[in-house]
């Protein structure tokens, strides 16, 4: 099963949900941070350094300017400035550059060659479990350069690189995705069996969900609620579900005692038994097909 | 003949210079050969998110000036304007397109003196 784990609003809980899942899923399992923005599930599954490589895509670089008529063909082409022909031959803008290839087909004399830009760091590793939760669990994140913008290709190179691996070793995969519903988040949660939403009963919180629910319902793919900080302002959450029909799968309450754990780095499930239950049966909830009810 | 643009809060010689070159509204144009002026709107430019000032350089080469007057040009467009043979000055604060060009002029004209 391939499961994301995304919110709309930023902050709601995705990353402590994510780890705890991953941590308790038992069997091979492979967590992934796609919020290559702000990569940070590492800070609880403390995973090894077993690989490293860097994301990159391709840019211009005006290799041939003798070659070039002057036709203008890359320039007209290039929809982000990457390129531009003025005269004598074009001039690069790598920095600008979105990777599409465009320039290449259009030059018809040979004037461009094909440099790279790297735009982050993809690195992977082994993770513990939870205890009982076999020790099957490794870890890959995305991570965009500083200064750089284009986050959906370092995700979409990071997806290429798990999918290879679930090949290898078979199991399940959880998606801890980027907030918002612009193409990070949805490159991040293309081609996922469930999409998981964690929402916080606040106006706000209520807001971004329904953002999240329009975004990713008319892709088909199955989707739950878990409710953090749950007692936390009104009811919002429940009327919500209940008015676009969605299914609440769990609800972490509001407590001091969460908040302090979290913030030291302890995983939700290892935050007592009572926790760790509530993350078992999340955890055996999304893998229960009639879980997620009649939207599935 | 030389076409001088100068980056323009308005559409008259009397407005102020724009000290943006990408985001400016657009350029007052000069020809030196009829003494006459023109408009030049900057188009999309100023809404990109990146590369505002490689569009306004693709205007202002389009339009075939050689010449641009404006505050700052930034790494990017620099290099654009470059390669587009625009000669850029920067700096041209503080008062009206018209005092912009009336300053360029004279200090062309005294280069020539000098030469």
């Amino acid at each position: 099963m391939i499961l994301a784990i995304a919110s709309g609003k930023g902050g709601t809980g995705k990353t402590t949900l994510a780890a705890a899942l991953a941590r308790v899923w038992g069997g091979s399992c492979l967590a992934v941070d796609m919020d290559v923005e702000a990569p940070n599930l590492d800070l609880f599954l403390k995973a090894t350094d077993a690989g490293r490589r860097r994301a990159m895509i391709e840019v211009p670089v005006v290799a041939h300017p003798e070659a070039c008529n002057g036709c203008g063909a890359c320039g007209r082409f290039c929809a982000f400035k990457g390129i531009l022909a003025f005269g004598d031959f074009p001039v690069a803008f790598p920095e600008l550059c979105h990777g599409c290839g465009g320039c290449f087909e259009a030059c018809r004399r040979g004037v461009l060659a094909r440099g790279e830009r790297k735009l982050g760091v993809i690195r992977w590793g082994t993770a513990q479990s939870a205890p009982g939760a076999g020790d099957g669990l490794a870890m890959l994140e995305g991570r965009l350069r500083v200064g750089e913008t284009m986050s959906p290709p370092v995700i979409r190179q990071a997806r290429a690189l798990v999918d290879e691996m679930l090949r290898a070793r078979g199991g399940d995969m959880i998606i801890d995705a980027p907030p918002g519903t612009s193409c990070p988040a949805m490159t991040a949660v293309r081609g996922v069996d469930a999409v998981l939403l964690v929402a916080e009963p606040t106006p706000f919180g209520r807001h971004d969900l329904d953002l999240a629910v329009k975004a990713f319902r008319p892709s088909g793919v199955p989707l739950g609620v878990v409710i953090n900080r749950a007692g936390f302002g009104d009811p919002l959450i429940h009327d919500y579900a209940r008015e676009v029909d969605l299914p609440i799968l769990a609800e972490i309450p509001f407590r001091r005692d969460i908040a302090r754990a979290c913030a030291e780095g302890v995983p939700l499930d290892a935050m007592g038994a009572e926790m760790r239950q509530k993350v078992d049966d999340l955890a055996r909830a999304v893998r229960a097909p009639h879980a997620w009810g009649a939207a599935a | 003949m030389v076409m001088v643009a100068v980056s323009a809060q308005g559409s008259t010689p009397d407005d102020g210079v724009d000290l943006r070159f990408g985001r400016a509204a657009g350029f007052m144009v000069y020809d030196t050969a009829k003494s006459e002026w023109g408009y030049l709107p900057n188009g999309i430019s100023r809404g990109l998110p990146q590369g505002a000032g490689l569009a306004a350089t693709e205007i202002l080469a389009r339009a075939g000036i050689r010449v641009v007057l404006t505050g700052t040009v930034g790494p990017k467009a620099s290099s654009a304007l470059r390669a587009a043979r625009i000669v850029f000055r920067e700096n041209a604060v503080g008062g009206t397109v018209r005092q912009a060009v009336a300053e360029y002029l004279a200090a062309q004209n005294l280069d020539e003196a000098l030469a």
